[in-house]
């Protein structure tokens, strides 16, 4: 919403700040203003010139010598503006004035231009007569200015007078962020009422006259409205004899520096009327709507419809239409039709204002695809009654203005009128809410001063119509405050029960797990919730696996964000791909992320969101290094028993010799691995990578932060080391597995040693070395009890078919 | 006799650890007279041919003797083994300029680390810190925050939508209604988290980002409340001299409503580029909970009054860490994630 200050002043005679003021003050009390632009920024000694006499240049074809008045003396302007003429006024800047911009219209410069006396051709010029735009505007806001050249100002301006406010920009046009609760804001006079309540001073309403001749124009005219559910309110007016003419200079000023291009007086009133009430009218050629009767109705499926702007539009069953006898004549309150629109012929004509329901015009705009002023303004819903006011005041310019008869009576079909909504007030409860210490003769005038008037009787507020959000007690302490000053009101800390606060158990997991992973050295990156069902392929998911069961999105930005993660992997993979590409070297990166299950598809209920860890690098580091950091992590999360690695592990994406899941309890918790090399190679990366993926819901069941303390032993350990030759493919933990077994409560520790293949041990086998370690805590182990010990292992190893190396 | 040969064996021995010279030396030098076939002992052993009336005598002056070999052997000792000492470290000299061997440690996301600030301060200050789904039954993300059907509120947030009850959250605020229905009284929490809304990527947008929301509901809770909490919060979070200002708003879910200013952090509040000049840069919504959404969530309105608040977390790391474009946040290039 953009607003000149000097039409808001038109209605707040005493403003009186600068524009800074203005905008501070507004935006404190809830008019937020998102800017302001002086017009005359740039403009400096410029005054009404009258040239008196031309003379040729005698060095230069294109040049004139010209003697302009400026009041206090006659000064001599070399120009070479083709249109300059004796007589004529001109805005003239002189010596050490400022002009906006250049005669071609191009950007304005920042601090604009200075003009100062000197020399053309040889001749003294000690000023410069302007073009519009050298002023910062163009022809599209000043009609009457030529094509090029000077802009010749009307006969009545008074020499040495201020041209720039004769030309009406000695104004600042101000933007305003409007909420959406206040509707009644996005008009003029909404934005003037705001104003005087800012600053407390006087509001004038534009005293609305009665109009019209005897006639009726019910005579003229008939309104149907069916669709009474879609149009709360039709108002109609008919003016006859109509004199298109260009409209009046205060009236073309006001509408230029709202940035509305003056067209004649018709249109100009329609906008006049849109910018000052915020309705949105319309104009019919009387002579064009079939029976002189209008219908208010809903468009049939299948329909077409050209609007006025030439394109045809397809319509549907829940699209309102403006209807004659015969044929539609308008979209309601988006556009009108070409078929009933005003030329400069029209003699007679039907004024529309009326009141759509707002959510079906932002949805019937949004399906035909054509968004209007008039739409913007509809669909925040309007106050019905703004109606009737906007279309008097209407046909009142047109009376004033002298461009047409208003036929006497308005049709209004209103079949049920709003009512003004009514809050008790209830100082204490406003109090309460705001932690202010009001009496409730200052709220009463805080709320006066935006018309929320006090009945006296019931001891209520009486919201006007235009305030459709005024319903609650708090709606009132809003209103308050705004006025009061949220400046104004204590800052404090809420008393009463004190609570511990703090974060949950999953979280502290999550922040333990970023934390090491952090350790580890690996960087956290974020990635989309949402991505390409493309990426199933690229990671090698067979067209059954239930991870391709996602959640797609309706409304999607494109089909590669248009279903729900159903694996974590993608994030970190294209991560570590982006960093290849970009020949950063060494990069691990971790994400701890949602996917997002569903329990069924189609959706009925919400899906499982489940928190996943995704680690992932390429670089120094092989599987082993992504195997301790797993290790390294579930330790720091308390899971102190054993990791057991499957390596029969379903994990099409990893390369079959290089994965595992990640086994705890007898559960997978996870899975870790090396990339496929189609996988890499789908992803551009000419490299190894390393990847592992915790499920932390599931790891979320083992994490223990209790610590207790178990002493230091004090008796002295007993080390034994083994040998044994296995079978090549047996895997380690298998031996592992028998020193557990075997070791029991007198087993500290054990580290695997050497593994080595050769040929004298032969074919198929290889040779493993552990080192174990035993000890009591309560005293020194007995050789007895290790060699117990060590027997039970040898046959352990032995069903395992493990040689002892001697 | 006796005397004369202690006498010799003390200056000797005395000579010959002067000038020993080095450990080893001096080592020999104690097994010569003082080891068990060492030229002192051998003496003491020719006690018994002494008459027993001199023996206690002559014993005596052979541990004089002794003592003082033994206390010149570690004087000695000493000198050379400091002198020794200091040779090594001499030798040992290293270059304390030439490069560190740095463990590569790893570095949280901005996001993070602009989270964990927020959710020390608000830990601290007793809430606690609670988190909700990120797909959403549209009448929590809408409805039950006083966005019923067909308001435009549910156009203009551009929502991403699974089905017509199910949507992607375009706020943390359904966190809102999920605590208060739940009943637990009095309420003090954060809500961080993820949410969507149909926003095409580029510097300053993107679909997906994150919010923190806050709700305190209690009895007796003020609009001046919501301003020390926020204000303290701006204080904490972007320094001890930061200045807050809020203004008039609407949000549906609250009334009174307002969004909160803070100071500049770059140059003050004197306006500058960072602040396009206005000293002033908005960080966050917020608003006393509507009475409709108490009512909505089970909460009796004439007993308990809240405020709620709702902050952009990328808002914040990137006015923070003074971050250009919005797209960074989500490539993870390690380069930018190193700095943080």
């Amino acid at each position: 919403m953009n607003t000149p200050i000097n039409w808001i002043k038109a209605y707040v005679p005493d403003l009186s700040c600068t524009d800074q003021e203005f905008r501070d003050a507004m935006t404190l009390s809830g008019t937020k203003v998102e800017g302001f632009e002086k017009l005359d920024k740039n403009l400096d000694k410029i005054v009404v010139g009258q040239v008196k006499k031309i003379e040729r240049h005698p060095d230069a074809d294109k040049l004139v010598i010209c003697q302009v008045d400026v009041g206090p003396e006659v000064i001599q302007i070399v120009t070479g503006a083709p249109n300059v003429e004796e007589g004529g006024k001109y805005p003239t800047v002189l010596h050490g004035g400022r002009v906006a911009g250049g005669h071609d219209g191009g950007p304005l410069p920042e601090d604009g231009i200075k003009i100062t006396k000197g020399k053309l051709r040889g001749v003294e010029s000690f000023g410069m007569m302007c073009s519009i735009e050298e002023l910062g505007s163009d022809k599209n806001f000043y009609p009457d200015a030529p094509e090029n050249g000077l802009y010749r100002m009307s006969d009545d301006a008074v020499v040495g007078s201020d041209a720039i406010e004769a030309l009406g920009l000695r104004d600042t046009v101000f933007e305003y962020e409007i909420t959406s609760n206040r509707v009644d804001c996005y008009s003029v006079l909404g934005i003037a009422r705001e104003a005087a309540a800012t600053f407390n001073t006087g509001f004038n309403m534009p005293e609305i006259k009665a109009t019209g001749n005897d006639e009726k124009v019910e005579d003229y005219l008939s309104i149907e409205v069916e669709a009474e559910d879609l149009c709360p309110r039709f108002c109609a007016r008919v003016v006859k004899n109509i004199r298109i003419a260009p409209s009046p200079w205060w009236m073309q000023r006001r509408l230029a520096n709202c940035g509305i291009r003056p067209i004649n007086n018709i249109v100009d009133i329609t906008n006049y009327v849109m910018e000052e009430f915020g309705q949105p009218m319309h104009a019919y050629d009387y002579d064009t709507v079939s029976g002189h009767k209008i219908i208010v109705r809903r468009a049939k499926d299948g329909d077409s419809f050209v609007t006025l702007d030439g394109q045809e539009r397809k319509l549907d069953s829940d699209i309102l239409m403006i209807c004659d006898g015969e044929k539609e004549i308008g979209l309601a309150g988006i556009m009108g039709g070409e078929n009933s629109m005003i030329t400069d012929d029209v003699r007679t004509m039907v004024f529309e204002a009326a009141c759509f329901d707002g959510t079906n015009i932002r949805l019937s705009a949004k399906r035909v695809g054509l968004r209007t002023e008039a739409s913007g303004k509809f669909e925040k819903g309007l106050d019905p009654e703004t109606a009737k006011a906007a279309i008097d005041r209407a046909c009142q310019l047109v009376e004033e203005l002298g461009c047409g008869e208003v036929v006497g009576g308005c049709i209004d079909v209103y079949p049920n009128p709003v009512k003004e909504s009514r809050v008790k007030l209830d100082p204490d409860a406003v109090n309460n809410l705001l932690g202010t210490d009001l009496s409730k003769e200052q709220m009463i005038e805080y709320l006066a001063r935006v018309e929320l008037k006090y009945d006296e009787v019931t001891g209520e507020i009486v919201a006007p119509t235009w305030r459709q959000d005024i319903h609650w007690q708090a709606d009132l302490a809003e209103e308050v405050a705004r006025f009061f000053g949220y400046d104004k009101i204590p800052t404090t800390l809420p008393r009463g029960e004190a609570t511990m606060g703090g974060i949950s158990f999953a979280h502290e997991v999550e922040d333990v797990a970023r934390e090491t992973a952090m350790f580890l050295g690996f960087s956290e990156g974020m990635s989309f919730s949402f991505e390409s069902p493309k990426v199933f392929d690229m990671l090698l998911i067979p067209e059954d696996d239930p991870a391709r069961q996602a959640i797609r999105i309706m409304n999607p930005l494109g089909e590669d964000f248009s279903i729900m993660k159903t694996q974590s992997l993608h994030g970190v993979v294209s991560s570590l791909a982006t960093n290849y590409k970009r020949k950063n070297a060494n990069v691990r990166l971790f994400e701890l992320g949602n996917i997002y299950i569903p329990k069924s598809l189609p959706l009925t209920e919400l899906p499982d969101e489940r928190k996943q860890l995704t680690l992932g690098f390429y670089g120094d580091g092989d599987f082993y290094v992504m195997k301790g950091v797993v290790e390294e992590l579930f330790e720091k999360l308390g899971l102190k028993e054993k990791i057991r690695y499957d390596a029969n592990a379903d994990r099409p994406y990893l390369h079959p010799g290089r994965k595992a899941d990640i086994v705890y309890n007898g559960k997978i918790l996870g899975f870790i691995g090396e990339l496929h090399p189609q996988v890499l190679e789908n992803y551009g990366i000419d490299d190894r990578a390393y990847v592992a993926v915790i499920y932390m819901p599931a790891v979320m069941e083992y994490a223990n932060f209790d610590i207790k303390y178990t002493g230091i032993a004090n008796y002295p350990p007993v080390s034994r080391d083994i040998s044994v030759v296995v079978a090549k493919d047996l895997p380690v933990g298998a031996i592992e597995d028998c020193i557990e077994k075997t070791g029991g409560n007198l087993l500290e520790s054990y580290s695997l040693f050497d593994v080595f293949e050769s040929d004298k041990l032969g074919e198929g086998v290889k040779s493993v070395a552990y080192t174990m370690t035993y000890r009591r805590k309560d005293r020194t182990l007995e050789d007895k009890e290790i060699n117990e010990v060590m027997s039970n292992l040898f046959k352990e190893l032995e069903s395992i078919g493990a040689k002892l190396r001697v | 006799m006796l005397n004369e040969q202690l006498e010799k064996i003390k200056t000797e021995a005395l000579d010959a650890i002067t000038t020993a010279g080095n450990l080893d030396a001096l080592n020999e030098i104690r097994v010569k007279y003082l080891g068990k076939k060492g030229e002192l002992t051998a003496v003491l052993k020719s006690l018994k041919d002494v008459s027993p009336e001199d023996r206690p005598k002559v014993g005596q002056l052979v541990n004089d003797v002794r003592a003082i070999i033994e206390n010149r052997l570690t004087q000695e000792k000493d000198v050379l083994g400091n002198k020794a000492r200091e040779l090594r470290m001499k030798a040992e000299t290293i270059d304390v300029t030439l490069p560190s061997k740095r463990n590569v440690l790893g570095h949280a996301h901005p996001n993070t680390v602009a989270l964990q600030e927020v959710e020390k301060i608000f830990t601290g200050m007793g809430y606690e810190v609670i988190s909700g789904p990120e797909i959403e039954y549209d009448e929590y993300n809408f409805t039950k925050l006083n966005i019923p059907a067909n308001h435009p509120a549910k156009d203009e947030q551009d929502t991403f939508y699974i089905n017509k009850e199910i949507v992607l959250r375009t706020q943390t605020s359904p966190v809102q209604a999920r605590v208060m229905e739940q009943g637990k009284l009095p309420i003090r929490m954060i809500s961080p988290g993820r949410v969507f809304r149909s926003d095409e990527v580029d510097a300053t947008h993107s679909p997906s980002f994150h919010q923190v929301e806050g709700l305190v509901i209690d009895e007796h809770i003020t609009f001046a409340d919501l301003k020390g909490t926020l204000a303290e919060f701006a204080k904490k979070l972007f320094g001890e001299d930061t200045k807050v200002k809020f203004r008039p708003h609407h949000f549906p879910f609250t009334e009174p409503s307002a969004e909160m200013d803070v100071t500049c952090f770059k140059c003050g509040g004197k306006g500058c580029r960072f602040c396009k000049g206005e000293g002033w840069i908005e960080i966050l919504g917020c608003g006393m909970v509507h009475p409709n959404v108490l009512d909505m969530c089970g909460i009796d309105k004439d007993k308990y009054t809240g405020f709620a608040f709702g902050v952009g977390l990328e808002r914040i790391a990137l006015l923070k860490y003074e971050i250009d474009d919005m797209r960074l946040l989500y490539e993870n290039d390690i380069r930018f994630l190193k700095q943080f």
